[in-house]
């Protein structure tokens, strides 16, 4: 398993797999939230380091929002909460 | 329709606050786990399953017999994923849990409910609520979905570790519950002293903590964990896709629209007939003049006209019943989140509003799902305009007298295409209302996140949709023997009353009540072409919008001999122009015709001013969009 790239998940393309390196509040200025009870959220999703995510599917104006799998779950939310999380790019076995 | 949709009987709160009483189980879980089969499951309670996140709006209380013969309560508690509540639902669990409620009795058990196939975030919210130091105990639900698709869950294995009876479920399943019946029992009866809740709102540290701890179990306990439902994926290949899915959407709105004007009209007719006949029963029974002018101008015809469109209203709930269940909702919310989101109104608002076709006041109590309260209050603004059940006898009403019943290009009906205009013109007033709020009154915010669970499509139980329909079936005639009837009565004496003077000329009707009050208002409802007795129609149509029709039938049935009751379509093709009826279209996309409506808005939004706000607007839009029609069409010659 190689890692190649570390880049957010609000930048993914669909069918994109990889791993949730750390959530970082900073790159998603843009969010509806404050970054703590952003952070709160998307942990209570199911977003936290080390969870396997795929990008399933995207909306169809500027491909937003966007459908996740995480681990076992499939969430939906918007390209500007995803910056915030941060997910390595992973070669599949 | 104006009735409520809950249909679950208020079941007083009974008094555990003192003494020997029932104890109290509470069930949480996520949303989608399959908490409300749950409940049913439990106590026989007829109330609705959906798969939309957050549907369990209203607290549910029921009452049970364990096999050891105790009597229990069961309260079915809205889905969430963490006590730190963020919607007015979520804040409901919590405080029940936390026995803050102080009308309700604190839980003496927690059941966590989790959906076997999807253990992750509900393992989370175990370990949040066993934090909460209650006794509770973990029902593992689904147990039969997920060993279909090879999960296998180390019970015991799962309990040990997490410190906390398991046992699994299968709530659609006879004999299903039988272990989760045996378990409550045993917990029941070494109840330890109630202690006082212990719970903080974590941060993310804690709930980081938590959820690495819940993926330790899980990698315990749980074998196969994780795969995506194959049939999901393979639905969700067109029903997401970004031009397959939006064009699915559009099919699914324009089906379901041809089938409530065409497929219900075999039945229509039949209820119709009878009703004549009926009418006409009465009409030659020896009775006084007055009383037989009473039950068949004012009673039956009155009511008649009204039950007539419950097929109609049949196959809507039919539809948006069977949608909720299968899981597309909220990939119906995913769709429109974005074109939603470019009128201001949120993803999470496409199901109350989606509701709101059926009726305002379940979609405006559904807007409790949307977290923040500016895209909840621009929700509730602009929920009456989507075009609900009530307006459709009005529409019928009109455009089958009005416009010809022909195809065009083809295959679309043509009436069917103009009620598909009249819905469409509801939904774009709607956007443009929500559009101008979102500026107007609150112009600095971001806006909400839109976080949503897709659930996996799940088979629609038979028996839940068919109880969801009559229950909402029955909610509708019982407004039509209630609410209507006593309006009909109303309008028969206002048009009957006081009777004209011994040889007078013309219709009697032209000397009631009904004419006077019609005539004052006439000068300013002139402009939009309306005449009395459609003014006179309007004023009843305020406690529900679909008694117009009836009170149009008693007025012209009145005015014009006892066959006019049969046929007011035709009637009113005689008696107004095309420019009339179709500025009354026009007015019924946008007036606020509808009491019951308002005082839900009051009651959710805590305030008069936002029902003054919704009154007003929509009046002024209903004035100005029946003004534009009626001068347009007099200009272009229909006047």
């Amino acid at each position: 398993m190689t890692t190649l790239a570390t880049i957010a998940l609000g930048t993914a393309d669909v069918g994109f797999r990889g791993r949730i390196l750390a959530l970082d509040m900073q790159r998603a200025q843009g969010a509806g939230l404050p970054g703590a009870e952003l952070e709160r959220r998307l942990i209570e999703l199911g977003f936290v380091e080390g969870a396997t995510v795929e990008l399933l599917h995207q909306g169809l104006f500027g491909g937003d929002p966007i459908a996740v799998r995480v681990a076992a779950t499939t969430i939906a939310l918007r390209r500007r909460e995803a910056m915030a999380v941060m997910v390595s790019h992973e070669a599949m076995p | 329709m104006n009735g409520p949709l809950d249909v679950a009987p208020p079941l007083a709160a009974s008094a555990s606050v003192s003494g020997n009483v029932a104890p109290v189980v509470a069930l949480v879980g996520n949303p989608n786990c399959g908490k409300t089969a749950l409940f049913n499951a439990l106590t026989g309670s007829r109330q609705k399953v959906a798969n939309y996140p957050g549907v369990t709006v209203e607290k549910k209380v029921g009452q049970l017999a364990t096999p050891a013969g105790r009597a229990i309560k069961v309260i079915d508690l809205p889905g969430t994923y963490s006590l730190r509540a963020r919607s007015p639902d979520e804040e409901i669990t919590r405080d029940v849990v936390l026995g803050r409620l102080a009308t309700e009795a604190t839980p003496d058990l927690v059941i966590c409910v989790a959906d076997a196939s999807n253990l992750r975030l509900a393992l989370r919210l175990a370990l949040e609520l066993k934090r909460v130091g209650r006794p509770i105990l973990l029902s593992l639900n689904m147990m039969d979905i997920a060993r279909k698709r090879g999960i296998e869950i180390d019970l015991e294995r799962l309990s040990r570790a997490l410190g906390v009876p398991v046992v699994s479920s299968v709530a659609v399943r006879r004999g299903g519950i039988d272990a989760l019946l045996a378990e409550i029992d045993r917990a029941l009866g070494d109840l330890p002293a109630t202690a006082p809740a212990n719970w903080h709102a974590p941060d993310a540290a804690e709930l980081r903590g938590a959820q690495h701890e819940a993926d330790r179990l899980l990698k315990l306990a749980v074998r196969k964990e994780g795969r995506l439902d194959p049939g999901t994926a393979r639905a969700d290949a067109i029903v997401l896709h970004p031009v397959a899915g939006l064009a699915l959407l559009l099919a699914i709105l324009f089906v379901m629209f041809q089938a409530v004007f065409a497929w219900a009209q075999p039945v229509m007719n039949l209820i119709s007939d009878a009703f004549t006949w009926f009418g006409a029963l009465v009409g030659s029974a020896p009775l006084p003049e007055l009383l037989r002018s009473f039950l068949k101008d004012g009673v039956i015809a009155g009511v008649g006209s009204v039950v007539v469109f419950l097929p109609q209203i049949v196959i809507l709930f039919f539809f948006i019943l069977l949608l909720e269940d299968l899981g597309y909702m909220a990939r119906a919310a995913f769709l429109m989140d974005r074109i939603m989101g470019g009128a201001g109104l949120h993803g999470r608002a496409f199901i109350p509003l989606l509701s709101s076709f059926a009726c305002a006041i379940p979609g405006i109590m559904a807007t409790r799902v949307i977290d923040d309260r500016r895209d909840r209050l621009t929700t509730i603004l602009v929920a009456p305009l989507m075009t609900c059940s009530a307006r459709i006898p009005v529409y019928t009403l009109i455009i089958s007298a009005f416009v010809p019943n022909r195809e065009v290009w083809g295959f679309v009906g043509l009436q069917g295409l103009v009620m598909f205009g009249l819905y469409a013109a509801g939904i774009l007033g709607a956007l443009a209302v929500s559009f101008v709020a979102k500026r107007l009154f609150w112009r600095s915010k971001a806006s909400e996140p839109f976080m949503l669970e897709l659930p996996d499509y799940k088979l629609p139980q038979i028996k839940s949709l068919a109880l969801g329909i009559s229950a909402r079936a029955m909610a509708f005639l019982k407004r039509a023997g209630t609410t209507i009837l006593s309006m009909m009565i109303l309008i028969w004496v206002l048009a009957s009353f006081p009777q004209p003077p011994a040889g007078a000329a013309g219709p009697a009707i032209n000397y009631s009540l009904a004419a006077m009050i019609g005539h004052a208002i006439e000068p300013v409802t002139r402009l939009l072409g309306f005449n009395w007795q459609i003014n006179v129609a309007l004023i009843p149509g305020m406690a529900a919008r679909e008694v117009a029709v009836g009170a149009l039938g008693t007025i012209y049935s009145i005015d014009g001999g006892a066959e006019a009751a049969d046929k007011i379509g035709q009637v009113l093709a005689g008696q107004w122009s095309l420019a009339t009826a179709l500025a009354l279209l026009a007015w019924y996309i946008f007036a606020p015709q509808c009491a019951s409506t308002l005082a839900v808005i009051r009651r959710e939004t805590g305030s008069w001013k936002w029902m003054a706000v919704t009154f007003f607007y929509m009046l002024a839009l209903a004035y100005v969009a029946a003004l534009i029609v009626f001068q347009t069409a007099v200009a272009l010659g229909a006047g």
